[in-house]
């Protein structure tokens, strides 16, 4: 017994840590592909190629002024963020990142805790995130920062509709709400996952649950309760320094919920694309090598005279890491750890794409592309998928 | 540990319900009626009731109190004036609830003999997969009208919250 | 020390909860109270349906309980559209002035 709540301890410190760091640098990794999209450097200066940015931003949020007004409703002010941060850290906790691992003879999933309505949970923790935003914009006795708050917790309640009729699709295929045995049942092969697989491709699902989770996360293009241009800066506005940072720490952990979810629903968890037998085991290699040999590549003959010394030097950390996708030992967990953060990063660099490239919706039009079209394309969808799984059983 | 948990959430449960009674501005009470919620969906895993647990969650606090503070914000509610309660209630209301209560607690401990332990995994049947079956097959009736009534209650919102049309 | 929890305990707890709501509902005069009150008396009664639903090792408790949230939920959405109107019209939410029927 005694060993579980180790493991746990252990188990929950590295996925704190991880995920801090990786909020952190999804930052940085935002801006670089918006500065790309929009033909610039982004963040060049701080360190090599601006990897400190993330570091500068703390600092700098941390040391900032905590600023209390005089005139907001104290108990909900200071409850909001809280709030937010909490439900958003939260849903990360049933999230699995891979198969069974053995470490020092004891045998855990990747994974802080198997519920059997997993599913349940994380739109339950999501529903509850919305308190976080309603209750900002309330208490901080400001006219733009309420309707920032109103509108944005009318859209993500609006959105929860066809995002859970998008999941209720691909369970109705798989059967099971826990999040584990979703990816089990996807085994196999890019023809078992649940976008290609079953009685109806659930390829409708996946984009009415992405559209859905752009609107859940209050992205861009359904971004309109907190642009800058708009309501000053939205339910955010009186918020300063660390409380701040907890809007955006969870809005980013949102962001990594939602691609997570859709990777577990809908594109196999940590399931390679074709069997091991076939090589798949090389394409983590592969990919690092070749980025590894691009980034020597322009260190030899580099853009800027900076770039002669960076460049080299993660060519060869590049290198390296397609070493250590080879070795045979750290195989078993690193290659499902490899595909399902490869399929993660891949929707959130969708993520960043379409905020570098789309514009905003306007408030009506957002509302009545949900009522109006979502809500109905996703409850024909369910119906569709029910009809051709009841017709196949 | 099950009694630690349940006398935990059980009192959260109860200073939350306070709360809400006591509290003057309706905003603090929605968001402790939120609490009550939140701690009875605990005590629903506890009892076994894992899907009811999450659909408490989702709908109860997730949608309909967020109803309710959206009200309470596009009304501008106030905080509640003090005046115009008799009081003869003031003097009575306090003694006669406590005495309302030790009745029904007595009367629940005569009927219900401590033979029924409530822990975890003591009952296994709760789950998505038995309420499914449960509501398409005996509940069929009741689930059909409930989706009927839902339809009234959207048309009934709709109806009487839109502007006048002239 | 107890090993598990009486099922008595859960009933109490019921009960407590259901004579809170109660007490709100006669005593407040916000009607959002007062609807509040009346939410927290749905909930102890959907915690004894749970807990009987134990006792019985059944499902149906559960299904109850669920058919008394969904009817909450109509009837949440039904009675603020109302408390809307009546705030459009009389413009307060004490229940003690909308009582133009009175005498």
């Amino acid at each position: 017994m005694d060993s579980f709540i180790v493991i746990s301890l252990i188990k929950t410190l590295v996925v704190f840590a991880v995920l801090m760091t990786t909020l952190a640098y999804l930052q940085w990794v935002e801006r670089k592909v918006i500065a790309h999209i929009q033909v610039r450097p982004g963040p060049y200066r701080v360190g090599p190629h601006g990897l400190l940015q993330p570091l500068a931003d703390i600092i700098k949020l941390l040391t900032k002024e905590d600023l209390l007004p005089p005139y907001v409703n104290k108990p909900l002010y200071l409850l909001a963020p809280f709030l937010a941060i909490t439900m958003a850290l939260l849903s990360i906790s049933v999230i699995p990142f891979g198969p069974e691992i053995q470490v020092a003879g004891y045998k855990t999933y990747m994974q802080l805790t198997d519920l059997n309505i997993g599913v349940l949970f994380v739109l339950a923790v999501s529903s509850m995130g919305v308190y976080g935003i309603a209750l900002a914009g309330w208490s901080s006795n400001n006219k733009y920062a309420l309707l920032g708050g109103l509108r944005s917790s009318a859209q993500m309640i609006s959105y929860e509709l066809p995002m859970s009729l998008a999941i209720a699709a691909p369970l109705l295929i798989s059967n099971t709400l826990s999040l584990r045995g979703l990816v089990e049942k996807q085994a196999g092969g890019i023809w078992n996952w649940n976008v290609l697989h079953g009685p109806f491709p659930q390829i409708f699902s996946f984009i009415i649950f992405l559209i859905a989770a752009f609107a859940e996360t209050n992205r861009v293009p359904f971004d309109l309760p907190e642009a800058e241009n708009e309501l000053v800066a939205g339910f955010h506005t009186e918020y300063s320094s660390m409380k701040f940072a907890s809007f955006f720490m969870a809005e980013y952990a949102n962001m990594i919920t939602v691609s997570c979810m859709a990777t577990l629903l809908f594109l196999g968890g940590w399931v390679a694309p074709w069997p091991a037998e076939y090589g798949s085991s090389f394409v983590p290699a592969v990919i690092f090598a070749f980025a590894g040999v691009v980034a020597l590549y322009h260190g030899f003959h580099p853009a800027r005279r900076r770039d002669g010394y960076t460049l080299p030097v993660f060519g060869v950390l590049f290198l390296i890491a397609a070493g250590v996708f080879l070795l045979p030992l750290v195989q078993s967990w690193l290659i499902p750890l490899f595909w399902f953060c490869a399929k993660t990063g891949g929707i959130l660099f969708g993520f960043m794409w379409i905020r570098g490239t789309l514009p905003r919706f306007r408030y009506d039009q957002l509302m009545g592309f949900t009522w109006k079209f979502l809500f109905p394309v996703a409850m024909l969808n369910l119906l569709v998928t029910g009809f051709l799984v009841a017709l196949g059983s | 540990m099950d009694v630690i948990l349940f006398l935990v959430f059980a009192i959260i449960a109860v200073v939350c319900a306070i709360n809400v009674v006591v509290q003057t501005h309706p905003i603090s009470s929605a968001i402790s009626l939120v609490g009550v919620m939140g701690s009875l969906a605990v005590l629903y895993l506890l009892l076994g009731a894992e899907f009811l647990a999450a659909a408490q969650v989702i709908v109860y606090a997730g949608a309909i109190m967020v109803l309710f503070v959206f009200v309470i914000m596009l009304l501008n509610a106030g905080e509640e004036a003090k005046k115009g309660r008799s009081f003869t209630a003031q003097l009575l209301g306090l003694p006669l609830l406590v005495s309302f209560l030790g009745l029904m607690a007595y009367f629940v401990q005569r009927l219900f003999p401590q033979s029924t332990l409530v822990h975890f995994g003591g009952f296994t049947g709760g789950g998505a997969a038995q309420i499914g079956h449960a509501l398409f097959t005996t509940f069929l009736l009741p689930f059909e009208v409930t989706s009927v009534l839902i339809l009234i209650a959207i048309l009934g919102a709709i109806v009487l919250a839109r502007k006048e049309m002239d | 020390m107890l090993a598990a929890v009486p099922i008595s305990w859960f009933l109490t707890l019921s009960a407590v909860l259901f004579a809170l709501g109660v007490a709100g509902f006669l005593y407040r005069r916000n009607i959002i109270t007062v609807f509040m009150s009346i939410e927290l008396m749905l909930n102890a009664v959907n915690l004894s349906f749970v807990t009987f639903s134990y006792h019985r090792q059944q499902v149906n408790g559960h299904l109850y309980a669920f058919f008394v949230m969904v009817v909450a939920a109509a009837e949440a959405a039904v009675g603020l559209a109302i408390i809307l109107t009546i705030f459009k019209n009389r413009g307060t939410l004490n229940i003690d002035d909308v009582d133009s029927m009175k005498n």
